[in-house]
């Protein structure tokens, strides 16, 4: 589990989280969303450690970050898996030097050890025959699977996945939603998704956070997001006219 | 007030190389690669330079050799004397840093763009020693380059010398032993380790705090080569005035 307690971030002049409060729970996938510009990035690079933050706090399971020590900071950050917007894989690597990475730097493991460990995974996500491919040589589906492969290699607690489905068609996104979904469960993680993609937030959606300017407009879950009257959510995510039937539809059933 | 804010970075950076250090077993074939690409990457460059520019020190300075009391020797002993103090130490370190520089600063400028950089974070790995400390330790053979380049520069000098029929062998080689100083080769020496560092650390400055995109790695690796010309130039001025001067 994740808490989050009065956060605030500046860049110079700009104060782009104006204190967020809010938490996320372990074994779900939990959906931050709302416009460009409302500080979703800005929140996940705190949530990672990435950006130091000038006000409040963020616990990982019981743990404040900011009074940590180095060495407790880094064993911590060996807990957390991302999966990046644009994969973020080594180049010079190949798929399974990819997934063996986080093993080979945190790990006293032999090296057939590790080989069964990425093995174990690369077949979780599907990816059984692309040891030796390049990550030039996959398509974007793969290299986000081999993302999430990575991610999850050394056992994390906590996963983050910043825009998963960014330049995916609609059916692989539902695979790498689908796929983020299972391995959460199936490991009990913290699962925290930065997302644009209204399939994501209806699909696996368990707890969704709206930012807008820096502040959390509202709190909930795919469930109760057809329900809300709240401007802000209803103008961004039932924009388009196909989601707008949906929420009738859900709607008109949820009154039968 | 940005200049003095780079040069605090620059030396953030310089101690970060050397802390929390990466596992050796990652580490040991990152410093073979960067040896491979860094130093025998450079040798041919290098060698195809010093030789030819060997070769026109030799043939610069016969024809401006006019007065017949001048001895033959002395076309050897200038182009020694120009190869080892300068050209060898200082001028390929300027090649050098537009070619590994330029390198540097875009492989590492690229893996910022492309958020590789972040995930070696996120992994809580000092990014600056994986990625800078191989790096710095492959440019430590860099005087083997340096060794190499004066050779090929003296070896240009005697052929254009010797063929292009404005000297004989023997007086070239007599000008090469003429007068020789030991000290001038700790100094070329001492000069090409500075330079070395410089090599390694300020294009992997600006490759690593670059900002933006595909552009601005661009960008990013020509400002490297400027600057790391510039302090090439600097810094050979002051060695020079500290050690010979």
């Amino acid at each position: 589990m994740i808490e989050v307690k009065d956060l605030h971030k500046s860049f110079e002049d700009a104060h782009i989280l104006k204190g967020i409060s809010t938490s996320f729970e372990k074994g779900q996938t939990n959906l931050i969303i709302g416009q460009s510009g409302s500080g979703k990035t800005v929140f996940l690079k705190c949530l990672l450690g990435l950006f130091e933050y000038e006000e409040g706090s963020i616990s990982y399971e019981g743990r404040n970050f900011s009074k940590l020590s180095r060495n407790e900071k880094t064993e911590l950050r060996s807990e957390m898996g991302m999966v990046f917007q644009g994969s973020a894989l080594f180049d010079s690597m190949t798929i399974a030097e990819n997934v063996m990475f986080p093993l080979r730097m945190f790990t006293k493991q032999s090296m057939s050890e590790m080989e069964d460990r990425v093995n174990i995974v690369l077949k979780r996500v599907n990816l059984d025959n692309a040891h030796k491919k390049m990550p030039s040589e996959a398509s974007g589906g793969m290299q986000k699977r081999v993302a999430i492969a990575r991610a999850i290699v050394n056992r994390p607690k906590f996963l983050f996945c910043d825009e998963p489905n960014s330049g995916l068609d609609p059916k692989t996104a539902i695979v790498i939603d689908n796929l983020i979904q299972e391995i959460t469960e199936e490991f009990d993680i913290t699962t925290v998704i930065n997302t644009h993609d209204m399939n994501s937030v209806m699909e696996i959606g368990k707890k969704i956070v709206f930012l807008k300017d820096g502040l959390l407009e509202w709190e909930g879950s795919n469930k109760t997001i057809f329900k809300t009257e709240n401007e802000a959510v209803t103008n961004f995510v039932y924009s388009s006219e196909l989601f707008r039937k949906v929420r009738r539809m859900y709607l008109e059933e949820d009154a039968q | 007030m940005t200049y003095l804010h780079n040069i605090g970075t620059y030396f953030i950076m310089i101690k970060d190389i050397f802390r929390r250090p990466t596992k050796w077993s990652v580490m040991k074939p990152l410093i073979l690669k960067d040896i491979d690409d860094l130093i025998i990457g450079s040798l041919g460059i290098v060698a195809f330079i010093s030789f030819f520019v060997g070769g026109v020190v030799a043939i610069q300075t016969s024809l401006n050799m006019t007065s017949p009391i001048m001895p033959k020797y002395l076309v050897g002993f200038a182009t020694r004397q120009s190869i080892i103090l300068e050209f060898a130490p200082t001028f390929i370190s300027i090649i050098m840093a537009g070619k590994v520089g330029s390198f540097i600063t875009s492989s590492i400028g690229t893996m910022r763009v492309t958020e590789q950089i972040d995930a070696l974070e996120v992994m809580g790995i000092n990014a600056i020693n994986y990625l800078v400390f191989p790096k710095f330790i492959a440019l430590t053979l860099y005087p083997f380059v340096i060794s190499i380049a004066m050779f090929l520069g003296i070896l240009g000098g005697l052929m254009a010398c010797v063929y292009g029929g404005y000297g004989t062998m023997e007086d070239y080689l007599e000008g090469v032993q003429l007068d020789f100083i030991p000290f001038h080769f700790i100094y070329a020496f001492i000069k090409t380790f500075v330079f070395a560092f410089l090599l390694a650390t300020i294009p992997s400055y600006y490759g690593y705090f670059m900002k933006g995109g595909a552009l601005e790695v661009g960008k990013a690796s020509t400002t490297s080569f400027v600057w790391t010309s510039v302090l090439v130039i600097i810094v050979n001025f002051l060695l020079t005035s500290l050690l010979l001067g």
